[in-house]
């Protein structure tokens, strides 16, 4: 696949994000600024790095994308829409009663979704063992797991950090949606969570940190993996909760709010395609 | 028992590719042979079982079938919410054997009992519950558990178990192995504690009782159909298991009694206590404490067939 102009991805971007914004507003949902903080992860990850074939969603060759952080999986919905794994028609009922997409995801619900996700913690070692089971079966695919920074609270996500050094499960990755709130309180004062990129550093990974809105610091940083250190490899992102809305940005009402019809077109505008 | 289940599962190690041994730090010289045969396939996860479990989940989802192992408290109240959503949510085929159940180290205090987690885990869904009851269960278990589709967990000993069968019989989950038959009393014995149900049954046959036994190692699914016939036949029908008489086996079929319209035997659950065991003792002396030897039930039993 050919890497499209960054110019053409800002849009991408721009374009996920307002859908977001209208998902969540027409199925009443919430966790919009949780969304929001990581499409710039997604895009960099479905458009740049990831070897996946919309067509054989699951080629056993495939990388593995793993949204560990379950409450974002609008993003992950509207990136795999785009990129064409099923209709986007289908986010159009997304959350509804008997939907297809539900608003966090059920196992194999649709095409490129690689696990119900929606308790924090478990996508690190279920990735794990996919990385241990490409290398049984001698593969060589990827698998990068995204965690949100309040999922860096449970303890199974050090348990994993444990393990996969141990193991140089170099072909895995962490990416943290570092984005410095969590439900109810900012990340770093609820737990001691800083320094996250000394944190994954001392368990052994190849840690990277990042503005995790720039897409080409993102695809340097993914396209190192595997890492040839033979380690796995952490990339600390650190993002802005609700980013591309000005008016949601670094607001933690967004963790919870549901935004209304003139909200949407707000930032539609503020977006850029009103 | 826990050998029974290092030499089967090398065995099956060696003849289906697809299979991996995740094991929580635990089983010293256990599996030094299917490290020497299979060490590509055999991982020691460390005292950290809840992301044992998270990874066998990405395992069988990658095609793979994994059996984790390790002392049944730590793999399965330490990991009810790995078991729940990474194994049965997603119905992935992972074997989960805790080995040292029930009051296996009963000196070793509750934190290394398990007398509740069959009813725990009985209320997940699309999840296979079973106690095979001596070593020839374990191997035969494993390798209908290998056969499963969906996620298994067998509850074994540890060592010295006496083995009941002198062959390996025939099994299949939810599936009573009969061992003797008998139309007065029907003894239901989940796990390792079937020799004491044959020991109550000798009891009870010089006292003129006829008491039937069965190997009933499925909790999960329930064998009905054996259920059916004994409640209709007998006149007093027992549960015996090393394990809360609330929600494991007898709560099982207290359960299914409680749905049938007409009138049944009379079900008699014996087991451990709604409490914790603080005696400083070693098994054997347990299960005298609980009441689980052939005089203690053998009595019960009398009492329960000859009173209206």
């Amino acid at each position: 696949m050919s890497q499209p102009a960054s110019s053409d991805l800002g849009l991408i971007a721009r374009q996920l994000r307002l859908r977001l914004v209208q998902m969540s507003h027409a199925a009443g949902t919430p966790h919009l600024g949780s969304a929001l903080s990581c499409v710039d992860i997604l895009v960099a990850a479905y458009w740049n790095i990831l070897r996946i074939d919309p067509a054989i969603p699951d080629d056993p060759n495939r990388d593995r994308f793993i949204l560990s952080k379950g409450h974002a999986a609008s993003a992950l919905y509207a990136v795999l829409a785009e990129r064409g794994f099923f209709p986007r028609a289908w986010l159009d009922t997304f959350a509804q009663h008997g939907a297809q997409l539900a608003e966090q995801p059920a196992p194999r619900c649709a095409p490129g979704v690689e696990l119900a996700t929606g308790s924090l913690g478990h996508g690190l070692p279920v990735g794990v063992g996919m990385a241990l089971a490409a290398r049984i079966q001698k593969r060589d695919h990827r698998v990068f797991v995204c965690l949100s920074d309040g999922e860096c609270n449970e303890g199974t996500v050090w348990e994993a950090a444990l393990f996969a050094p141990a193991h140089q499960l170099n072909h895995l990755a962490v990416i943290v949606d570092y984005n410095k709130w969590q439900a109810t309180g900012r990340s770093n004062e609820v737990m001691s969570l800083p320094s996250l990129h000394a944190k994954w550093a001392a368990f052994g990974w190849n840690s990277i940190e990042l503005d995790g809105h720039d897409l080409g610091a993102l695809t340097t940083a993914l396209q190192s993996v595997p890492n040839a250190s033979g380690q796995p490899t952490a990339i600390i992102a650190n993002t802005i909760k609700g980013k591309g809305v000005p008016f949601m940005e670094d607001d933690n009402n967004w963790h919870y709010r549901i935004p209304k019809a003139e909200e949407v077109t707000k930032a539609a505008q503020a977006l850029g395609l009103a | 028992m826990r050998n029974a289940f290092a030499q089967q599962i090398t065995t099956l190690a060696q003849q289906d590719p697809r299979v991996v041994v995740l094991s929580g730090d635990i089983g010293n010289r256990l599996f030094d042979d299917l490290k020497a045969k299979c060490p590509e396939r055999f991982f020691n996860c460390g005292i950290a079982e809840a992301n044992m479990i998270g990874m066998a989940a990405g395992l069988a989802l990658s095609g793979l079938r994994p059996f984790c192992y390790t002392i049944t408290p730590f793999l399965t109240y330490r990991c009810l919410e790995q078991i729940r959503v990474d194994l049965c949510y997603h119905h992935v085929p992972v074997v989960l054997v805790g080995t040292g159940s029930g009051l296996s180290y009963a000196s070793l205090g509750a934190t290394h009992h398990s007398c509740e987690e069959m009813g725990m885990l009985r209320l997940l869904p699309n999840l296979t519950v079973a106690a095979p009851a001596d070593a020839w269960e374990v191997r035969a278990s494993l390798r209908a558990a290998l056969q499963s589709p969906g996620p298994v967990y067998l509850r074994i000993g540890k060592k010295g178990e006496p083995a009941v069968h002198t062959a390996e019989p025939a099994f299949a989950f939810g599936h009573a192995i009969p061992l003797r038959p008998g139309n007065d009393v029907a003894i239901l014995s989940a796990g390792t504690v079937l020799p004491v149900a044959l020991a109550t049954a000798d009891a009870l046959h010089n006292d003129g009782i006829a008491a039937a036994v069965y190997s009933f190692h499925s909790l999960k699914p329930l064998d009905t159909a054996t259920l059916a016939d004994v409640f209709q036949r007998c006149r007093v029908v027992a549960t015996l298991e090393e394990h809360s008489i609330l929600g494991g086996l007898g709560g099982a079929v207290a359960e299914w009694l409680a749905d049938q319209r007409q009138p049944q035997a009379r079900l008699i659950r014996c087991g451990t206590p709604d409490e914790f065991l603080h005696l400083t003792c070693e098994q054997e002396e347990a299960r005298e404490h609980f009441g689980l030897t052939p005089v203690a039930l053998s009595q019960r039993l009398r009492d329960g067939f000859r009173s209206p």
